[in-house]
């Protein structure tokens, strides 16, 4: 499979401090998910490959092209949706997206055609003509969605797209998202700290933490690679329990209030669990094989790290 | 069944513009907006009043032999520059100070910066935007001035005398257009707020003045008018105008070397300020 973007031993500083450090990764086409906890690196990584920010060290390309050495040429082939509020102050929908276009290089006549176009399927065309400072926040991340979309580029940037976005109008995000990658044919990257958006919309992940890459690869694969997952509950002393379970190579994390999800890298089934449960004299109140998710592959990624 | 038309996505394929020409997208959109705005109408159409004055006085003094004291002189011309300077205010004031002060409010320049445009594309369509409707009011009815004077007089024989008024009025008023124009942008881009970047202005250019004024008091030297951009170009006035008795506080290559100086200050300015991102170390 081609890839779309590639980074060879990148860092990026923000004064003495490193945002990315040494990082080497490469994102296939299709739908990636650029994951991590917040002040990861993965806004920094977008920027960089945007041009926004000049790497101290290491090359960037995008869609084969350097970073350093076509950035126009990258952009007028991609599309960047960015977290934050933004937009062009005193347009309304329909123009801010065809000024987007023309920006893009569209001709006009075409640029105000595809801003229309473009505001109806991302389900702004009944409010295309209304001012964009009386927009809401749900609206604000759709527009955003629409100025990248204008110019229907070959490569989508969508840094953190459900920000603020109550639970109906995120479920429509991310429909439009999966249905961009899935049925549009455009490749994307998307940029998220939130497991089930990435996990719903894409096939290939990409986990970064404190400025590096953790793991990456097809999700499918991360979720299967060797092993099992069991959930736990234990009544008793949980550290001692938990740090001998790490002293047999069993990773263990928090998932929700007094359950643990427990990584088995071998064939050690729930025998063993049960016998480091007595060594440690602690009971176990629950325990249930599971199935790995993406929240498995971050913590157990990000955990090692 | 599938539908008859389908709203959905579709890939684009028609033609794309070359690079280069981006700028203009930006100063098209910025003059229609600002002048959809009903303050910016009046000023622009108030800014038109001396003109009428002008206008009328060219007339007067080509009809009326009472009134040929009032025929047009060169000094003429420069006089009108300099009274048009409070509406190169008024406009840098209403439409100048939020040309990047709103975008960087509005986080429009990561927006900007994400399509193939670079930042002096940027950069020359927000100036562009504030220079030709510094014209329109500057350049514009100065060189109709000269027009209506052939037409009133029924002759070029004013114009053949002084001939050397077409580039003197182009060249001044170009150095009025951008001279203001980048400084205003320049204080543009230090803010988000529009309402501070107008008082800054202000402030500056009758800080300046002032301190020109102290300085030569305390000093008794002319040559701190150097630091008085409206002093400044009062003495390049003089000089492209050829007005020989006008009191000169420094040589005009002194007052061109400070304009230029004002300018790679603005451009400085706007390099370190106009960026995708602002990192904050």
């Amino acid at each position: 499979m081609s890839t779309v973007v590639t980074l060879d031993r990148v860092s990026v500083r923000y004064g003495r401090q490193f945002a990315l450090r040494d990082v080497t990764a490469a994102f296939p086409a299709g739908a990636v998910g650029l994951l991590g906890p917040n002040g990861a690196g993965k806004s920094t990584m977008i920027k960089a490959l945007l041009g926004f920010l000049h790497p101290d060290q290491g090359e960037m390309k995008v869609l084969d092209l350097d970073v350093k050495r076509s950035p126009l040429s990258i952009r007028a082939r991609i599309g960047y949706m960015p977290e934050s509020d933004s937009h062009i102050p005193g347009m309304n929908a329909v123009s801010f997206v065809a000024y987007c276009g023309e920006l893009a290089g569209l001709p006009r006549a075409d640029a105000m055609q595809r801003a229309h176009e473009v505001l109806y399927y991302v389900g702004l065309g009944e409010a295309r003509y209304r001012n964009l400072e009386t927009y809401s926040t749900g609206m604000k991340q759709r527009i955003k969605l629409a100025q990248a979309l204008v110019h229907d580029p070959d490569l989508l940037f969508l840094d953190e797209p459900t920000n603020g976005m109550d639970p109906k109008g995120r479920d429509e995000m991310l429909e439009l998202v999966r249905d961009i990658a899935h049925n549009k044919g455009m490749n994307l990257i998307l940029s998220s700290h939130l497991l089930p958006d990435v996990e719903y919309t894409c096939d290939h992940v990409v986990v970064m933490d404190k400025g590096q890459v953790a793991t990456s690869g097809p999700i499918d694969a991360l979720k299967g690679q060797g092993g099992r997952v069991f959930e736990i509950r234990v009544k008793g002393d949980r550290s001692a329990f938990v740090a001998a379970l790490r002293a047999s190579g069993i990773e263990c994390h928090d998932s929700e209030e007094d359950l643990m999800r427990a990584f088995v890298p071998d064939e050690r089934g729930a025998t063993f669990l049960f016998r480091i449960a007595a060594e440690q004299h602690v009971q176990v109140r629950h325990l249930r094989a599971s199935v790995p998710t993406l929240e498995d592959v971050f913590a157990k990624a990000v955990g090692e790290v | 069944m599938s539908p008859i038309h389908d709203q959905g996505y579709r890939r684009y394929g028609g033609q794309r513009e070359p690079h280069g020409r981006r700028w203009w997208v930006i100063t098209r959109a910025g003059i229609l907006s600002r002048i959809r705005e009903k303050r910016v109408i009046v000023v622009l159409l108030f800014a038109w009043a001396p003109f009428l004055i002008r206008a009328i006085q060219i007339y007067a003094s080509a009809n009326f032999e009472q009134v040929a004291f009032l025929a047009p002189t060169p000094e003429m011309f420069r006089e009108f520059l300099d009274q048009q300077n409070i509406f190169i205010f008024i406009v840098c004031i209403i439409i100048g100070a939020g040309l990047i002060a709103d975008d960087r409010r509005a986080n429009a320049l990561q927006i900007y910066l994400s399509k193939p445009l670079t930042r002096v594309e940027y950069i020359a369509g927000k100036l562009a935007t504030l220079a030709i409707l510094l014209a329109f009011v500057t350049w514009l009815p100065a060189m109709l001035l000269l027009v209506l004077q052939m037409l009133f007089a029924g002759s070029t024989k004013f114009l053949r005398e002084h001939l050397f008024l077409i580039p003197a009025v182009t060249l001044f008023a170009a150095t009025q257009v951008f001279v203001w124009s980048f400084a205003m942008l320049a204080l543009s881009s230090l803010s988000k707020s529009r309402r501070f970047v107008a008082i800054m202005y202000a402030g500056i250019l009758f800080f300046t003045a002032a301190m020109y004024q102290a300085l030569r008091q305390i000093t008794g030297s002319t040559a701190w008018a150097a630091i008085s951009p409206r002093d400044t170009m009062n003495v390049i006035a003089d000089g492209i105008f050829r007005i020989a008795n006008a009191p000169r506080p420094i040589p005009v290559a002194a007052a061109v070397v400070a304009v230029i100086v004002l300018i790679v200050a603005a451009m400085l300015v706007l390099e370190r300020r106009v960026r995708g991102v602002e990192v904050i170390t």
